[in-house]
């Protein structure tokens, strides 16, 4: 690091917060030993139990309404007319040409005197938007804004990223702390040009870089971002209740914890990989969702995504005295994520149109 | 004549250099040797290297290096022969040092493997077999072992278990090598679980791509001693050929190659196996070390894992091999790793090998293989009294 860099935590004038959120989790799940089966006789080990898979008539677009829904749900008596921009962070935008954000912000009320952008940096877009979040309304610009990490991951058949490449994600409303469940005590950003996974225009599927995706890519860059958070704060994993990873698998995040200092109980409740593989953007994002769904008052949560290209976002929020009433304003997460639909690979190929007719 | 010896060694950890050139890679090696040796100056260097133009985009590496490590303007050469690249540079060296030709010559082996995917390192991994009738096909490197295995398997009836033993002796003995890549043990009911790369060969019978460099400094023996306190003699040096391509030989289940590189070594050295204190093999697949074993002398066709199996490969075994944790668990930075087994006889023959040491080793031998056994070279070396 140069010497002149700026290593105090990034946070606004005014304190903001979360003032409600929301996951959301599509029912279909593909067993990671389907994957297995088709392409390595049953031979090539997994790295997680099973994947959720979005349904036919789901994408970043549905998936995205609903998590927002429940983020309004959870905040109460906020009127979706007063939400000034709509941020969408995903991977899988229908669209290469026309913003995800504006069909969400329709939904949910939100038009039309909003600002509407869709996010990409790989898997941390979702705390990209969370960030900027943030910033427009610690300096005062807005009222509230809603942040979304969601995707439904691509995967080429049978890449070692088949196994994982999951859907799901979740919506932050971010508003003054006064209203808020959760502070925001600050944030910190590491980012670097290294190229470990990328995808480039009119390819369906990403590349990446084999195990250079771990050591330089995802763990240089998640310790960076939680370890300058946690100096610039002056905090320790013992601060915190919870901690949450983005979550390729599972034991990227486990290995990430262990080496910054957290126990496997402080990571475990956060930790839904095993259950519906890497969700992309929206993988940390709804972590933390699984985090707020349970934390108590006083409760302290780090969360750090990692996205490819590379970067990381390390998070630090307080749970306040209002979460306990509104946790069960909404569906949990894992409501959703036991609310599951086993498909075989066929059923799979069918709903993630993996199959080209034409 | 003039009888060689080693004065100097000098390697690095093996494992993803990811932020080190491979110019960086090979010059830490070589400086270490220099100093190990005491001499700053050489006539000539030797570079052992395989795939550089391949994976690194890289060829004409004597003159890189040589450059590099402050040799401007001396001879310096890169040598291939596949896999076994270092000790076909070390052999080089050796004849310019024992024809009068060089008095003190650096040989380096300098391999960078890890800055691609997997596929294209299998790619230009298939190059050591024969292009036109085996990689053409679609075999890879590793299928070619897998063909092999499958053959021991089934002529001498043994069960893929029956392997677990070289990789617990490699893992076993990595633990106390500071530059080996998996310094960590394995036990022989993982093998049957591990992941499964080309049936049958699975991850614990198969060596690791990696990075990795090491070097030598070459002296005559007559005056080595005046350069250095502890010099190691090199009592045979032999390269022995076969076909390139496995279908082509008298008997894809003998290394003819190594029966001939060896033959040739214990001629020149006058011993034979039993005077043998410690063996770095080739291990770069576990059929290759029951084939190297019974290529060697130190066991009939077909009782190579034998050997394993009844305890005779450890440290206090009859023929103590992977010492340092050979390919399987020091790594196998394909043409850096004939040097690494000659740095790692040489800790053994120097009384340093720490945890690991052969008691009382005198006489060590290095095998180093290019490709599924085309080249085969040989060295023996020798504790000077």
């Amino acid at each position: 690091m140069a010497d002149n860099s700026d290593c105090t935590a990034l946070k606004p004038d005014r304190d903001v917060g979360i003032v409600g959120y929301g996951a959301y989790v599509p029912r279909y799940r593909l067993p990671a030993t389907e994957v297995e089966r088709i392409w390595t006789d049953g031979k090539g080990g997994t790295p997680i139990k099973e994947k959720s898979v979005p349904g036919l008539d789901e994408d970043v677009v549905t998936m995205s309404i609903e998590a927002a829904r429940n983020a309004i749900a959870r905040a109460g008596d906020v009127n979706p007319a007063l939400i000034r921009a709509v941020w969408v962070g995903s991977e899988s935008h229908p669209y290469a040409v026309k913003p995800t954000s504006t069909i969400v912000a329709e939904a949910i009320g939100a038009t039309p005197h909003t600002q509407a952008a869709d996010w990409e940096f790989a898997c941390k877009a979702g705390t990209e938007a969370l960030q900027a979040a943030i910033g427009f309304v610690g300096s005062g610009m807005a009222r509230y804004v809603m942040a979304i990490g969601m995707d439904t991951a691509q995967a080429r058949p049978g890449d070692a990223l088949e196994y994982t490449a999951g859907a799901g994600g979740a919506a932050y409303l971010v508003g003054p702390a006064d209203e808020a469940l959760a502070v925001f005590e600050g944030s910190f950003s590491y980012a670097t040009d290294t190229t470990d996974f990328w995808r480039r225009a009119h390819q369906h599927y990403p590349s990446h870089g084999g195990r250079f995706t771990g050591e330089p890519a995802y763990f240089r860059h998640s310790l960076g971002a939680a370890r300058g958070l946690m100096e610039a704060l002056g905090t320790g994993p013992s601060d915190y209740a919870y901690a949450v990873f983005h979550q390729p698998n599972v034991k990227f995040p486990q290995t990430a914890g262990k080496q910054l200092g957290f126990t496997h109980e402080q990571i475990a409740v956060g930790l839904l990989a095993d259950d519906i593989g890497n969700a992309y953007a929206g993988s940390s994002l709804i972590g933390l969702a699984a985090v707020l769904d349970v934390a108590a008052p006083g409760d302290r949560v780090l969360l750090v995504s990692y996205g490819s290209g590379a970067g990381s976002d390390a998070f630090s929020l307080r749970v306040t005295e209002v979460i306990s009433e509104r946790q069960k304003r909404a569906m949990v997460t894992q409501d959703y994520v036991a609310r599951r639909k086993e498909v075989d690979y066929g059923t799979y190929v069918r709903l993630v149109g993996k199959l080209m007719l034409k | 004549m003039r009888d060689v010896a080693i004065i100097g060694v000098g390697q690095i950890e093996v494992g993803e250099h990811w932020d080190t050139s491979l110019r960086h890679l090979a010059l830490g090696p070589v400086q270490a040797a220099q100093a190990d040796a005491g001499v700053a100056q050489a006539d000539a260097l030797y570079v052992g290297n395989m795939l550089s133009g391949e994976l690194a985009g890289q060829e004409h590496l004597g003159a890189l290096v040589a450059d590099f490590a402050g040799l401007r303007g001396i001879e310096a050469i890169k040598i291939e022969a596949a896999c076994g690249s270092g000790a076909a540079a070390l052999r080089v060296g050796y004849i310019a040092v024992a024809g009068g030709l060089a008095d003190v010559v650096i040989v380096a082996g300098v391999e960078k493997m890890t800055d691609m995917l997997g596929h294209d390192t299998t790619a230009a991994l298939a190059l050591a077999a024969d292009g036109d009738y085996e990689a053409f096909l679609g075999l890879s490197f590793v299928a070619v072992n897998a063909l092999l295995m499958r053959r021991y398997m089934h002529e001498h009836g043994y069960s893929h278990q029956d392997f677990a033993p070289f990789a617990v002796n490699a893992h076993k003995n990595a633990v106390n090598n500071p530059y080996a890549m998996f310094r960590f043990p394995v036990k022989a009911e993982r093998f049957a679980t591990a992941k499964m790369i080309c049936d049958p060969i699975n991850l614990l019978d198969s060596s690791p791509i990696c990075d990795g460099a090491a070097a030598v400094v070459l002296a005559p023996a007559d005056m080595a001693r005046s350069l250095n306190t502890a010099p190691i003699r090199i009592a045979a040096s032999a390269v022995g050929t076969d076909s390139l391509a496995v279908h082509d030989r008298r008997d894809p289940m003998v290394l003819d190659g190594a029966i001939i590189s060896t033959r040739r070594a214990y001629e020149q050295a006058g011993v034979g196996p039993k005077d043998i204190d410690l063996f770095e093999l080739h291990d770069a697949f576990s059929v290759m070390a029951a084939l190297s074993l019974e290529g060697a002398g130190f066991a009939e066709k077909g009782q190579g894992l034998r050997l394993a199996l009844d305890g005779e490969i450890g440290i206090d075994g009859r023929v103590p091999v992977t010492t340092m944790g050979g390919l399987k668990a020091r790594g196998h930075p394909v043409g850096a790793t004939g040097i690494y087994q000659i740095v790692e006889v040489v800790q053994q023959l120097r009384g340093l090998a720490g945890k690991n040491q052969v008691k009382d080793a005198r006489l060590g031998m290095a095998q180093n293989i290019g490709g599924s056994g085309a080249t085969v070279v040989t060295h023996i070396l020798e504790r000077m009294e």
